[in-house]
C-alpha cells in the first residue's frame, strides 16, 4: 500500500509547522500556485508506521550478509552516523565564514592528508559527490593537464574491457574517445594489445587494480611505463581500494590520479543508492588542476581554497563541497583504524575471500581465474550448470535471497558468463562465510535435482520475480492522486 | 581489533584451507619493491570512547550564532521522526536496489518520493535524484541539449540571476561537450531579467533557456511570459526551484501556457540538514515525451509473478551500467539516504504543513527587512517583491558588518561583493520559519549597534550604484 492510499482528505496531523498561514497578499496573484500539491495528508504515527514497515522490506548489511562483488559491503559502525550528526556539524551552514567552521575544517584536513598516506599521492580533493564524479574530475584534469602543455591532439582514454561502464561513459562526458583495452584470460590486461593502441592520440588509461575479475594487475610496472612513454597519464578506479590499502599504494604503482569511493574502502553507508563520495587524488604535477573547493591550512587555521587561489583548476562540481556528511562519517571510520587498522582491512577482505574462493573450489564451483590469489573478491562462473541443469546466475542469484543472503553481484564483469561476483569484505566472521557456502552448496544440489525450486525463487520474499519489460514498456513512474 | 571480528583459532584455520602459511603468502603476486611503507602521516586507532571526544571537541568549536544566511542552503525545522527512520540499518545500510525482491523498501518509497517531486512541481515525471542542486542544473542543460532535436546550436541563456555557484557547476560539466553557455544580465534596477534582454542575447537557434524561481536575490522573475516566448521559438525551459517555495508559488509545470520541460533544484529545504553543505539532492523532472533522454535511476510500479504490485528500477537501457559509453550521463549513484529522509519530511508536513512553512519564510523576511531597512545606511537594493532573502544595501563595506555582526552572535547574510561586484556593498539575508520575531529583533539591534559603533566607518566603502 502507498503512502498516498493512507491519505485522508483534511487530515493533519503533525505539530511540525506554524499553525497559521501568514498572509502572502503581497505576492503578485500571476505568481502564486492555484492549488494545493497533491501530497498525502496523513497522521505522524500513519508515516512513522509506514515508512518502518517499508524499511523491513529492504535487505541490508545490519540485518544481512551482502557478499556483493565490487561494492565492499562492510560494516557500517553506528558510531560514524552518530558523531557526524552532532549539532555542531549538523548545524553549520556550508557558507559560515572559515574562522567560525573550524571544527569542521580540520576534519576536512585531516580526511585529506589521511587520504594522500593511504594511497601516495601528493593532494586529495573531496569535491567530487560520487565514484562517477571522481572519475569525471580525473578525466577532466587529464584532460587540463594536456591542453596547459598544448597537447591539444590527446583525444583518446584507453579502457579495459573488464573496466565499470561508468569508465567509458565519464570519457564520453570529458569529450573524450574510448579505446578498448582486451583481456588475458588469466586476468592481466594484454599488454601487447596497449602497446598497439598508444600514440600520439593517448591521453591516458583509466585502470581498476585489482580489477574487476579480482585480481592483482601483475605487470602494473610495464603498463605506466607503456602510457607514461607515450606521453598519457595513468588513472587508477579506486572501486577495489579495499584489497591493498596499506598494503601498496596507487601513487607507488605509477598512477598519477585516482579516485577513493569513500562509500566503499571508508565504509560510509550506501544508504539504498547513495549519497557516496569520489574523492580524487593526484600526483604532483596535476595539483593545479583538482576540482574546487579544497581544504588548506596556515599556522593551524583552516580555510576553504577557492578559484582566486586555484585559476587552473577544472571548476566546481557541486554549489558546495562534496557530501560532508558523508566526508565526516569516512573521517571517522579512518580515526578508528588508524595506520595499522588500515593494512588490517586489506589483510581481513583478502583472508575471507581467499577462504571463500578455496571452499568454492572444494565444493565443486567453476572458478572464472583459476591458479591465482584472489583479491578482495573472487568470480564463480556457472556456465556448466547453466548448460547442464538449465540455471542461470540469476536463478541462484534469486534462490540465495530465499536462504536469506543478498546475492553478489551477478552478470558483472561482462567478460565472464553466468558469473557470481562475491566480495565477503574484512567485516565478515567465518560463521558467515560458511553459512553462505552452505547455502551456495545447497543450490548447486538443487539444480541438479529441483531445478524449478530455482527457477521459481524467490518465495519467501515480499514480492517474486517482477515484470521488468513491463515496467519499461507500460510506464508508471508516479502515482497521481485524485 | 576495529570492525573486524576473526579469532586467532579461525585465522589459523583459514590459511590452512587456502594452502598457505601466512597472511603475507596472500599478497604473493604484488612485487615486493612497491609494498607501501608504514602509513606515519595516519594517527594509530582509537577507541569509540576517545574518537567520541575527539568528534565532540571538534564539532563545539563551530558556531552556533543565529542563521540568516541562505544562498542556497537553508535551515529548516525537521521533524524528529524524519532521521530517526531515514537512519534505521535498514535503510542506512541498504544498497543501491538493484536485487528488487530484497529491496521492496526503498524501491517503494523511492517511488512514493517520485510521485511527491512531480506533485509538488506538476511535472509529468521525476527521476531518483542527482547529487545536488547545481549538478542537476548541469544534467538537465546536457537532457535539452540531447531533447531539443530541432535547435542544433547547443546554445543555453543563463541570466546572471541564476545561482553563481550552479552556473560555475554546469560550466565545468558541460565544457567538455561543445556547449555555450551565454550570460544574459539581469535588470539593476528589479533584480530580475527581462524578456527584451533575453531576447537580445537570444537571437538565432536557441537550445535552451535556465530560469530561477525565486532567483538568486529572492526576487520573483516574470516566468510565465519567458516561457512562453521560449516555446513560441522552439527553445526549451530549465526551471531552477526551491522545492519548498513551490507549494505556494506557480510551480514550474504550469508556467506559461503549457509549462517548462526539465525543472530542477536542491532538494535541500525539504529535510536535509545543513550539514555544512550536503548531502543534499538535486531533484530533476521533465515532460513525460522526454523521460527517455532523462539522466540518473528511475523506479517503475510493476506486478511480480502472481500479478501482486511491485517496483523495479527501469529504463536501465539509458544508463552506464548498461550503455557504457552510450549512455545519457555517467551517473550511477543517487542521493538515495536524503531521498528517504525527503519522503518522510513530506508525508509528515504534508501540503499544508509545508505551505504554512513557506508562508512564514515569506512573512519573517518581510518583517526582517522592514526592521533593518528602517535603520539608517540600509536599503533594498531591488524594487519588487522578495521571497525569503532580499539584497540589501549598505553604505560601508559589507564583509566588515558581517564580520562585527557574527561578533555579536547574528551569522548575517551573504556578502555579494565578489560575484556581483557591480552590486557594490551589498548583503543578502534570508529568514526560515526557524527565526522567531526575536531573533529578528536581535538582528535587527545588533545591525544598529554595528552601524552606529562606526566601527567600519573609517574604511567607507563608496556604494557604485552602476546599474546593469
Amino acid at each position: 500500500m502507498l503512502i498516498f492510499e493512507h491519505s485522508s482528505k483534511g487530515r493533519q496531523g503533525a505539530p511540525q509547522s506554524p499553525v497559521e498561514k501568514a498572509s502572502i497578499s503581497a505576492i503578485p496573484e500571476n505568481l502564486l500556485r492555484k492549488d494545493s500539491a497533491a501530497l498525502p495528508e496523513v497522521s505522524e504515527l500513519q508515516a512513522v508506521r509506514h515508512y518502518t514497515r517499508l524499511s523491513q522490506k529492504n535487505f541490508s548489511i545490519d540485518t544481512e550478509f551482502y557478499p556483493l562483488g565490487s561494492c565492499t559491503m562492510k560494516y557500517n559502525p553506528r558510531a560514524c552516523n552518530t558523531l557526524a550528526m552532532l549539532p555542531g556539524f549538523l548545524n553549520a551552514h556550508p557558507l559560515t565564514p572559515d574562522e567560525q567552521n573550524q571544527g569542521f575544517l580540520s576534519c576536512m584536513y585531516d580526511l585529506q592528508s589521511m587520504l594522500c598516506e593511504a594511497t601516495g599521492m601528493a593532494a586529495f580533493s573531496l569535491a567530487p559527490m560520487a565514484g562517477a564524479q571522481g572519475e569525471f574530475s580525473g578525466v577532466a584534469m587529464i584532460d587540463a593537464y594536456h591542453k596547459s602543455r598544448g597537447e591539444h591532439e590527446r583525444k583518446e582514454i584507453l579502457i579495459p574491457d573488464a573496466a565499470h561502464g561508468t569508465n567509458p561513459a565519464t570519457a564520453v562526458m570529458c569529450g573524450f574517445k574510448v579505446r578498448e583495452i582486451p583481456t588475458l584470460d588469466n586476468g592481466d590486461v594484454d599488454i601487447d594489445a596497449l602497446k598497439q593502441c598508444v600514440g600520439p592520440q593517448t591521453a591516458g588509461l583509466m585502470l581498476t587494480n585489482p580489477s574487476t575479475l579480482g585480481v592483482f594487475e601483475r605487470n602494473i610496472e610495464a603498463i605506466a611505463k607503456v602510457i607514461h612513454d607515450a606521453g598519457g597519464l595513468l588513472y587508477y578506479d579506486g572501486a577495489n581500494l579495499n584489497a591493498i590499502l596499506g598494503k601498496i599504494r596507487p601513487g607507488d604503482m605509477g598512477f598519477d590520479v585516482i579516485h577513493s569511493n569513500l562509500h566503499k574502502t571508508f565504509s560510509t553507508p550506501h544508504g539504498g543508492g547513495g549519497p557516496g563520495s569520489g574523492a580524487v587524488g593526484v600526483a604532483k604535477r596535476l595539483i593545479p588542476f583538482l576540482p574546487l573547493p579544497t581544504v588548506t591550512q596556515e599556522d593551524g587555521n583552516y580555510r576553504y581554497l577557492t578559484a582566486k587561489d586555484c585559476p587552473q583548476s577544472i571548476g566546481r562540481l557541486s554549489a558546495f563541497m562534496g557530501n560532508p556528511g558523508v566526508l565526516l562519517r569516512a573521517f571517522i571510520y579512518m580515526r578508528f583504524l588508524g595506520r595499522e587498522g588500515m593494512v588490517r582491512v586489506a589483510e581481513f577482505a583478502t583472508l575471507n575471500a581467499n577462504y571463500m574462493m578455496a571452499e568454492a573450489k572444494r565444493r565443486g564451483f567453476t572458478l572464472a581465474i583459476d591458479h591465482r590469489r584472489a583479491s578482495h573478491e573472487f568470480i564463480i562462473t556457472l556456465k556448466n550448470e547453466a548448460r547442464d541443469y538449465h540455471v542461470s546466475a540469476m536463478d541462484f542469484a534469486k534462490r540465495l535471497l530465499d536462504l536469506g543472503y543478498h546475492a553478489p553481484t551477478t552478470y558483472f564483469p561482462l567478460l565472464v558468463p553466468e558469473c557470481l561476483l562475491i566480495e565477503p569484505t574484512e567485516s565478515e566472521a567465518k560463521e558467515a562465510l560458511d553459512g553462505f557456502m552452505d547455502a551456495l552448496e545447497q543450490i548447486l544440489h538443487e539444480a541438479e535435482t529441483n531445478p524449478e525450486l530455482l527457477h521459481a525463487a524467490p518465495q519467501t520474499l515480499p514480492v517474486k520475480r517482477l515484470d521488468e519489460v513491463r515496467a519499461a514498456k507500460q510506464l508508471d513512474l508516479t502515482y497521481k492522486m485524485s | 581489533m576495529p570492525f573486524i571480528p576473526h579469532t586467532e583459532q579461525e585465522i589459523t584455520q583459514m590459511l590452512a584451507t587456502i594452502g598457505v602459511d601466512s597472511m603475507e603468502d596472500l599478497f604473493d603476486e604484488i612485487p615486493a619493491h612497491l609494498r607501501a611503507p608504514e602509513l606515519k602521516a595516519i594517527p594509530k586507532g582509537m577507541t569509540e570512547m576517545e574518537v567520541s571526544r575527539l568528534m565532540h571537541q571538534r564539532a563545539d568549536k563551530n558556531t552556533k550564532a543565529l542563521c540568516f544566511l541562505g544562498a542556497g542552503a537553508y535551515q529548516h525545522h525537521i521533524p524528529a521522526a524524519v532521521w530517526e527512520i531515514t537512519t534505521r540499518g535498514e535503510f542506512y545500510s541498504a544498497y543501491t536496489p538493484y536485487q528488487a525482491e530484497a529491496s521492496q523498501g526503498t524501491l517503494q518509497l523511492t517511488y512514493e518520493f517520485q510521485s511527491m517531486i512531480a506533485a509538488l512541481t506538476a511535472m509529468d515525471v521525476s527521476n531518483a535524484s542527482m547529487y545536488d542542486g547545481a549538478s542537476s542544473l548541469a544534467e538537465a542543460i546536457l537532457m535539452s541539449v540531447r531533447a531539443n532535436r530541432k535547435s542544433k546550436s547547443r546554445k543555453i541563456l543563463i541570466p546572471t540571476s541564476v545561482n553563481p555557484v550552479y552556473r560555475k557547476t554546469a560550466e565545468t560539466i558541460v565544457k567538455g561537450q561543445q556547449i555555450d553557455l551565454v550570460e544574459v544580465p539581469y535588470d539593476g534596477s528589479t533584480g530580475t531579467v527581462t524578456l527584451e534582454q533575453i531576447k537580445q542575447q537570444g537571437e538565432g537557434d536557441i537550445t535552451a533557456v535556465v530560469l530561477q524561481q525565486p532567483n538568486f536575490f529572492g526576487c520573483l522573475e516574470a516566468v510565465d511570459e519567458i516561457t512562453n516566448w521560449a516555446h513560441d521559438n522552439n527553445i526549451l525551459v530549465i526551471a531552477v526551484v526551491n522545492p519548498l517555495l513551490i507549494t505556494v508559488l506557480n510551480p514550474p509545470g504550469q508556467w506559461g501556457v503549457s509549462g517548462v520541460d526539465i525543472a530542477c533544484g536542491d532538494g535541500q529545504p525539504l529535510g536535509a540538514p545543513m550539514s555544512a553543505g550536503g548531502p543534499y539532492y538535486g531533484l530533476l523532472c521533465c515532460k513525460q515525451a522526454l523521460v527517455r533522454q532523462m539522466p540518473g535511476r528511475i523506479v517503475g510500479r510493476t506486478v511480480d509473478l502472481d500479478g501482486k504490485e511491485g517496483f523495479v528500477l527501469t529504463l536501465q537501457a539509458r544508463e552506464q551500467h548498461i550503455r557504457r559509453s552510450k549512455a545519457t550521463s555517467n551517473i550511477c549513484t543517487n542521493q538515495g539516504l536524503v531521498v528517504t529522509a525527503s519522503t518522510i519530511h513530506m508525508a509528515i508536513m504534508g501540503a499544508k504543513g509545508l505551505e504554512n512553512t513557506a508562508a512564514a519564510c515569506f512573512a519573517n523576511n518581510n518583517l526582517l527587512v522592514e526592521k533593518l531597512t528602517a535603520i539608517s545606511g540600509v536599503k533594498k537594493a531591488f524594487s519588487g517583491t522578495h521571497f525569503h532573502e532580499t539584497v540589501l544595501q549598505l553604505d560601508v563595506n559589507a564583509a566588515q558588518v558581517l564580520r562585527a555582526l557574527m561578533a555579536k552572535g547574528i551569522l548575517g547574510g551573504f556578502d555579494l561583493s565578489e560575484d556581483y561586484p557591480e552590486l557594490g556593498t551589498a548583503i543578502m539575508v534570508c529568514t526560515t520559519e526557524m527565526r522567531s520575531e526575536a531573533d529578528i529583533e536581535a538582528y535587527a539591534t545588533a545591525m544598529q549597534e554595528v552601524l552606529a559603533a562606526g566601527v567600519v566607518s573609517a574604511e567607507k566603502v563608496p556604494a557604485t550604484p552602476e546599474v546593469v
